[in-house]
């Protein structure tokens, strides 16, 4: 390790934020990028699986708070790909990234929305997954992407609370409703444990990410967090958590909880999820289809720049 | 009196309508737009107008009455009870089209607000006031854009071109007046909206003029029929989409 190494892990352990202009590692660098950028895809991918409802809303009201929702999370990416450009990389960078395939998002995106109850099951348990994730984020060593984070984390617990609002009031409706709701917990609370990613033992990026204190919980105990705040939350509805082995564990003070599937785990993240060709492409079709738009921005302004120019020459 | 009471309810259903339909045109673009920030402009721009119709159509069910909502209003009318104009319906298409139909429509709601707030009914002078505020950004919005898109590129120019070539016809409907618009204006709470349409001109042509697009000539015939429930073929599809869980699940709470 040498000197600049040394006062960079020195800032970590004394809990010093790490900003732009500081030295650090490449891989703590790259490592970032990857992480922030992947994380930022995963608002703006998001984005479709709800969008999918807007049009198709229930009530006014509804409808508004969705819309509302959605565009909270067109923000988040904003924030998000602005704290990953600090690090030296760019939006357009990093978007191509998203389009080849090279940079990841969250595969939980990779599931359709079905009936209305899947939007208040996302709220639920994908925003809640997410919110265990990012309230330990608000304290990762990079300033800029804690301080994205805080930001973020105060809009999620909203996103979190209408989703349940959605369930709830779809609980207490007739049968059809019931069983709208029942089948959305079925089908989203698995996928939701997967967003915490493979067990600690079988992760890659765990140990060194520690250590930086960019992540500073293990993916298990964040996991095991999650089921034992849903396990409580789901008794509200009177609906039940489709697995057979959840049960409070007197001794750990905690819920155990049966075994992910992990072949679908990494099936779906090698790309084969039912819609992850559906949404990288409707991705893809909307920066094509906008390039147009974006390239008449940039001839305009470039023209309002030689005009303020040349009138700042004729006063001159 | 029943036939002036019911004059008033059509007169704000009118404009709730107008709100919502285009409120709903615009949201289909969230999570589509061609850059991130617009993307969040334009969903903006939506919810500010679903909110207006949603106080509108708050208004319409209180002097409706019979345990009327907002949402019996928006989900269990059908396409001939539907009184937006032909405007608000039409479809996305391209960014240059929906820029278009906002540039075209916010400049309407721009003037005709300023004049609705001095309306002699409380309710819809509220109302103006607070939209207006949403409005003028809308019109900045969408002004700035079209100027954009017309003077930009080669390609983008003729989308514009397009655009006008496409809505143009749509226009006209947005200053003639129907019935209940005229009795609106007779008891003092409706806007005379033949008195904007030289001002919706003037700024037309002005932003026409700095995006180097010529304007239609006179004599384009102009479409009319949606304030009276004659709508074009898009409106029942908006309206099935929308509808959908309201009229499957007759009843439910949501």
């Amino acid at each position: 390790m040498d000197d600049f190494e040394k006062n960079f892990q020195g800032k970590i352990d004394a809990e010093i934020k790490i900003e732009p202009k500081d030295w650090m590692p490449e891989k703590y660098r790259q490592t970032l990028i990857r992480q922030i950028s992947q994380h930022a895809h995963s608002e703006i991918v998001g984005m479709l699986p709800e969008g999918n409802w807007i049009t198709r809303a229930p009530s006014l009201k509804r409808k508004a708070i969705l819309l509302a929702k959605v565009q909270d999370e067109a923000g988040h990416g904003l924030y998000l790909y602005a704290a990953a450009e600090t690090l030296g990389t760019t939006r357009e960078e990093m978007i191509d990234q998203l389009h080849s395939g090279q940079a990841k998002y969250s595969s939980i995106f990779n599931y359709p929305t079905l009936t209305w109850a899947d939007i208040g099951a996302i709220g639920w348990l994908v925003d809640g997954a997410a919110i265990m994730n990012q309230v330990m984020l608000t304290r990762t060593s990079y300033g800029p992407y804690a301080r994205a984070m805080v930001r973020i984390c105060k809009e999620e617990s909203f996103h979190q609370r209408q989703g349940f609002d959605i369930l709830l009031t779809l609980s207490q409706g007739p049968d059809a409703q019931k069983n709208m709701c029942r089948d959305a917990i079925n089908r989203w609370w698995w996928p939701s444990l997967m967003m915490f990613g493979p067990k600690d033992s079988d992760s890659t990026h765990s140990d060194q990410s520690m250590k930086w204190k960019i992540k500073r919980m293990g993916n298990d105990e964040l996991r095991q967090k999650f089921v034992d705040m849903i396990a409580e939350q789901v008794k509200v509805l009177g609906m039940n958590l489709p697995d057979p082995d959840l049960k409070w564990n007197e001794e750990k003070n905690h819920y155990d909880f049966g075994e992910i599937n992990w072949q679908e785990f990494w099936n779906v993240v090698k790309g084969n999820g039912p819609c992850n060709k559906q949404r990288l492409d409707a991705r893809k079709k909307a920066w094509e289809q906008g390039a147009w738009v974006r390239e008449a921005a940039l001839a305009h302004a470039n023209k309002v720049k030689l005009q303020t120019h040349k009138g700042t020459l004729e006063a001159a | 009196m029943l036939a002036v009471h019911q004059s008033r309810i059509n007169y704000v259903l009118h404009l709730a309508d107008n709100a919502l339909i285009i409120g709903h045109r615009n949201s289909e673009w969230c999570g589509h737009g061609p850059v991130l920030e617009q993307d969040i402009a334009i969903t903006n721009i939506a919810l500010d107008l679903i909110g207006q119709a949603r106080n509108f159509y708050q208004y319409a069910a209180e002097l409706i009455g019979n345990n009327t909502t907002e949402d019996t209003l928006a989900y269990l009318r059908d396409e001939r009870e539907f009184k937006n104009c032909l405007l608000a319906e039409q479809p996305n298409s391209d960014w240059a089209i929906t820029i278009l139909r906002q540039f075209f429509f916010s400049t309407y709601q721009y003037f005709f607000y300023q004049k609705l707030q001095y309306s002699n009914d409380v309710q819809l002078s509220a109302i103006a006031e607070k939209a207006l505020k949403e409005v003028t950004y809308h019109l900045r919005w969408s002004s700035e854009w079209a100027i954009r898109l017309g003077d930009g590129t080669e390609d983008s120019h003729q989308r514009m071109i397009k655009a006008i070539d496409n809505l143009w016809m749509f226009t006209g409907e947005l200053f003639l007046a129907v019935n209940y618009e005229k009795i609106g204006v007779n008891e003092g709470y409706g806007v005379d909206i033949s008195l904007i349409k030289n001002d919706w001109m003037k700024k037309v042509t002005d932003a026409f003029e700095e995006a180097t697009l010529a304007l239609p000539p006179d004599d384009v015939w102009m479409q009319r029929g949606g304030k009276e429930g004659i709508h074009s073929e898009y409106l029942g599809h908006i309206l099935a989409e929308m509808q959908y869980l309201q009229r499957a699940y007759p009843g439910a709470q949501w």
